[in-house]
């Protein structure tokens, strides 16, 4: 209440004291019969000093924080096309800002030069077609450069993923990542968002999932009911209910016999042989992402709910989740965590995967953290973890397996 | 013909007016353009404190502020910490009212309506009524959505753009429930306001120029004002399809936007739509609504340049080529906002080569001012101080666009604090200063009153300071890969507690750049509304300027704005130090002289 009390009171008397500065001014200006249109010399010149003072002022302002606060301590890209980004970043980064210094300069020293002064009348200089010319040409071909550069880039960072890369599917949803290793296969899964349930939350598609679903679909289960159930809920007249409750079931069990016979096509057409073997070798993992230094990943995102956005800000990539479609990035991590923590000499330091487009309340939370291991380390993480069928994800000689690791990651190096 | 239509609109409306029909329900257009200024800075105020409330939770995250809890109430701000959600409330809010209320209905219809008519020697709009209309319908969205902020589930919360699904479903935040419904319908109600005043204008322009106001001999304010209202008219009906698309996915059970989703446990059976779908509709008025925003201030600012340069504004034909070339350009640059989105790679790159070339007729307009300034004769009123303040702003708003428009640098810094810098620096800063300037400039033609200068030095000093230290720092802590829209930056500790150090010592800074910024806009508040009663008289031409608005014999022009004739144009109206003159500014209505060449 006092705080309350002390921020009315200093609204209150700043605009008194600016009412009784306006009071002052209005005397001194009857009393040297100044008129408000006329600008007086003094102030004239104050406000051209001050064009000056203040360009001086926003170019120390502005090298101050490139100096100190320049990358923010993001480090340097950690992925294959992250360099090129980066230095493309740099390339454009330093054409604005010779441009920002260039025009922002001309503005203030004109604007400082040019104040009105006594007995000196403007220039009549109305138009120069050469000029205008100068100053259309010159941003074309340096905007021509930037294009080119930058298309460049982009085309090969988008470019459709070989055989080589690994894939793996990201599934965002309100408010945390899963990641689905494609497992020794190298194929992800089918997956379908009708097939979702408890015992299945990422909605993967294999014959026992979809049949579970079907009959939850069709009969259901306790707390979640299916066609009959709500059927027979419907049909059970020792039971009143209102005409809005009523209501509300008959359109649920619309929507659950539409989705049921959906299911049953998909049953139909579906048989164990053309799913199974894709899925279940598949890893699911949902604490961390941990990759392979050297391996290139070909990441699948999907949603389950609203947009997010994947965003690797160390790799300098990101891709939106979107529900009902899926979207692709690929990049190829080259600096492991260890090495990254040398670098920004900074023991603390982690991978993350943020969410990057607005999608609710705990938004900011969204996080998945990334590790990216050396061979001996990644093999290690590997053989803890097991598939979706419940074997362990390893199998066979894991010498050569290392082996071929440390090929991957010797080829960061040799680059 | 024209001429002859006016004089009976003139004689007609030659009545007693009572308090209703002259100040509320008025016809006139000045009177119109009054309004729309007043809730504009009305709705400024309010988007100005909301952005105050949601830097406060940024620079001092969890603290708790009795400053918070005051406004918000135990609702939102429980022990004077500000709610989650309601943090995504005041984000959209901020972004709605900022860019659709303050900046598109206030910059463009109150100087489009204001100046249109008295620049082009015109009695009124084209049609009265329609302009009522038009302002009435103004207002009313902005009522609706400012009780948006009051419902129980909160406001929209789904950021400015209102991507669905998450607009779409209440499950997914508790804003996408009422206070969504109230969003869209504002948004309908503003769009069908800001269409049928942007046909007014557009029909005013054509048709009712005075004799010898020729196209070419049109002030830049009128070009930049019909370039605005045409891609008014073609852009707005395009959200207005969006947002009835969404308005049916939402009450009707369509899916144009969702498929295959499943939210708050539920399993949703809308299949096939498509939520890029919505951001292709939004974005196709989004981007052009930028320059909707951005035109009207670059034209008074050409129009103010001049004027206190004392010098004719520099390439007349190329500063109209130039707008005709954003506006055409400025509807085949939209998918720029949508590289990450899951698009085909090849578009984007299409958009790539469009949007950067929407930099050309940029960078011919900055030259032009800064050309125009050359070897001038500056005098710094506070507007002249604004349309500088401007022109640099646009520099230096508009040169991170490049970085923005490369799609390859776009995917590090998409949806990052370096793109909130961007557009505030180059359409919210620029936007809002040609709007401040406008109001100096032509405050003694709506009022009949002077503003006080000091003050207006003191306001724009302020400003642009706390503007460039707000949004300096904010495009490094982009780069530093913050993204947008997070309640708090708390995450950063634990994967880098350094980078989350950093990025909070930013947002002290950025904050309390804020709050100075905020309390100097009193200095604009106070000396607007106390020189409305209380300012010096205004004389006939203050600013000793050519336009036509200059030469009515009252200061504040009369209904149907001159009593007798109209005036008649000889001249285009950037003469001022013409050699051979006695004056160092000649207005359009004198004659040219014998052999004098028009320019």
């Amino acid at each position: 209440m006092g705080n309350k009390l002390v921020i009315i009171l200093v609204i209150i008397f700043g605009v008194l004291a600016i009412a009784q500065l306006v009071r002052v001014s209005e005397l001194t200006a009857k009393a040297t019969k100044r008129k408000e249109e006329e600008i007086p010399e003094n102030e004239n010149k104050f406000n051209g000093n001050m064009m000056i003072i203040f360009m001086i002022a926003l170019y120390a302002s502005f090298i101050w924080l490139m100096l100190k606060y320049g990358y923010v301590d993001l480090g340097p890209a950690a992925s294959a096309h992250g360099q090129e980004i980066d230095w493309l970043f740099d390339l454009n980064w330093i054409i604005i800002i010779t441009v920002f210094f260039l025009t922002n300069t001309l503005l203030f020293v004109f604007a400082y030069k040019y104040q009105r002064k006594e007995g000196v009348k403007a220039f009549y200089y109305a138009h120069n077609n050469k000029l205008e010319m100068v100053w259309t040409v010159i941003p074309a071909a340096v905007l021509s450069v930037i294009i080119i550069f930058g298309l460049q880039t982009w085309n090969e960072t988008t470019a459709k993923a070989g055989s080589e890369y690994e894939d793996i599917e990201i599934f965002a949803y309100q408010f945390a990542w899963t990641a689905r290793y494609s497992g020794m296969n190298n194929q992800l899964g089918k997956f379908d968002y009708k097939l979702t349930t408890a015992e299945n939350p990422y909605g993967i598609m294999t014959k026992d999932n979809i049949e579970r679903s079907l009959a939850l679909m069709k009969v259901g289960e306790p707390g979640n009911s299916g066609v009959e159930m709500i059927e027979a809920q419907l049909n059970d007249r020792s039971v009143a209910m209102s005409s809005k409750d009523r209501k509300a079931l008959e359109t649920e069990l619309g929507r659950k016999e539409r989705m049921s016979r959906l299911l049953e096509a998909m049953s139909i057409t579906y048989d164990a042989d053309s799913l199974d073997p894709l899925a279940f070798d598949d890893v699911i993992v949902e604490d961390s992402l941990v990759l392979l230094k050297g391996q290139k990943y070909n990441f699948h995102f999907r949603s389950k709910d609203v947009i997010h956005s994947a965003y690797f800000p160390h790799f300098r990539a990101q891709m939106n989740t979107v529900p009902g479609l899926t979207t692709y990035f690929k990049f190829q991590p080259i600096y492991s965590t260890d090495d990254m923590k040398r670098k920004l000499n900074n023991p603390e330091f982690e991978y993350a995967l943020l969410c990057n487009k607005i999608c609710g309340g705990s938004h900011y939370k969204m996080k998945m953290s990334i590790k990216v291991l050396e061979p001996k380390e990644y093999l290690e993480w590997q053989k803890t973890k097991s598939t979706y069928e419940g074997t362990p994800w390893i199998t066979g000689n894991e010498d050569k397996l290392l082996e071929y690791y440390e090929s991957i990651a010797n080829r960061v190096k040799e680059n | 013909m024209a001429a002859a239509a006016q004089e009976a609109i003139h004689e007609h409306d030659h009545h007693e007016e009572s308090f209703v029909s002259k100040y509320i329900f008025s016809y006139d257009h000045k009177t119109i353009g009054k309004q729309f200024l007043i809730a504009a800075i009305f709705m400024g105020l309010v988007g100005m404190m909301l952005s105050v409330f949601f830097r406060i939770q940024l620079a001092w995250p969890g603290e708790s502020s009795d400053f918070l809890n005051m406004f918000l109430g135990d609702r939102w701000a429980p022990d004077g910490i500000l709610n989650q959600d309601m943090y995504l409330g005041l984000v959209t809010i901020h972004g709605t009212i900022m860019v659709f209320f303050v900046l598109t209905g206030g910059l463009s219809g109150t100087f489009s309506n204001v100046l249109i008519p008295l620049q082009l020697g015109a009695r009124d709009m084209a049609s009265g009524f329609i302009n009522m209309m038009s302002a009435w319908l103004f207002n009313i969205s902005s009522v609706i959505m400012l009780v948006s902020l009051f419902v129980e589930s909160g406001p929209a919360m789904s950021g400015w753009t209102v991507y669905p699904p998450l607009s779409a479903l209440p499950q997914a935040v508790s804003g996408s429930g009422l206070g969504m419904t109230l969003w869209l319908i504002s948004l309908t109600i503003f769009i069908a306001s800001s269409l049928i005043g942007s046909l007014n204008y557009i029909t005013t322009i054509i048709n009712l120029r005075t004799t010898g106001m020729k196209m070419t001999r049109m002030p830049l304010t009128i070009w930049a004002f019909l370039v605005t209202a045409i891609v008014g008219v073609l852009a707005f009906p395009v959200l207005l399809s969006a947002a009835l698309l969404l308005f049916m996915d939402r009450v009707l059970g369509t899916s144009f936007y969702l498929s295959e989703i499943i939210v708050g446990g539920e399993m949703l059976d809308n299949v096939g739509g498509s939520p890029i779908l919505y951001q292709h509709l939004f974005w196709f008025l989004g981007h052009p609504e930028v320059y909707i925003v951005l035109l009207p201030a670059l034209g008074i600012s050409s129009e103010v340049i001049s004027t206190n340069a004392r010098k004719p504004i520099f390439g007349y034909r190329a500063m109209i080529g130039s707008l005709l070339a954003i506006g055409f350009l400025s509807f085949i640059v939209w998918a720029h906002h949508m590289f990450v989105s899951g698009m085909d790679p090849f578009l984007g790159s299409v958009f790539v080569f469009t949007t950067l070339l929407i930099a050309i007729p940029s960078a011919v307009k900055v030259f032009n001012y800064l050309t125009t300034l050359w070897k001038g004769s500056i005098v710094f009123t506070p507007a002249m101080l604004f349309a500088i303040g401007l022109v640099s702003t646009f520099i230096s708003g508009g040169v991170t666009g490049i970085i923005l428009a490369d799609s390859a640098l776009d995917i590090q810094v998409h949806d990052t604090y370096f793109v909130v810098a961007h557009f505030h620096v180059v359409m919210g800063l620029s936007a809002i200063f040609g709007m401040f300037a406008g109001v100096y400039h032509w405050f003694p033609k709506m009022f009949g009153r002077m503003m006080n200068n000091r003050l207006g030095y003191a306001h724009f000093w302020t400003t642009i300071v706390s503007g460039y230290g707000v949004f300096l720092p904010m495009h490094f802590v982009g780069i530093g890969g913050t993204p947008r829209r997070y309640y708090d930056n708390s995450i950063f500790d634990t994967f880098n507690p350094t980078a989350g150090e950093m990025i909070l010592d930013l947002n002290i800074i950025i904050t309390v750049f804020a709050i100075i910024g905020a309390f100097g806009q009193v200095f604009f508040f106070f000396n607007f509304f106390y020189s409305i009663f209380r300012g010096p008289k205004a004389p006939l031409n203050p600013w000793r300027s050519n336009t036509l608005e200059w030469t009515t014999p009252t200061a504040v022009p009369g209904h149907g704005n001159w009593p007798g004739e109209l005036p008649v144009v000889h001249r285009w109206p950037y003469d001022y130090s013409k050699p051979g003159a006695d004056e160092d500014f000649i207005p359009q209505t004198v004659p040219l002289k014998e052999g004098e060449e028009e320019h």
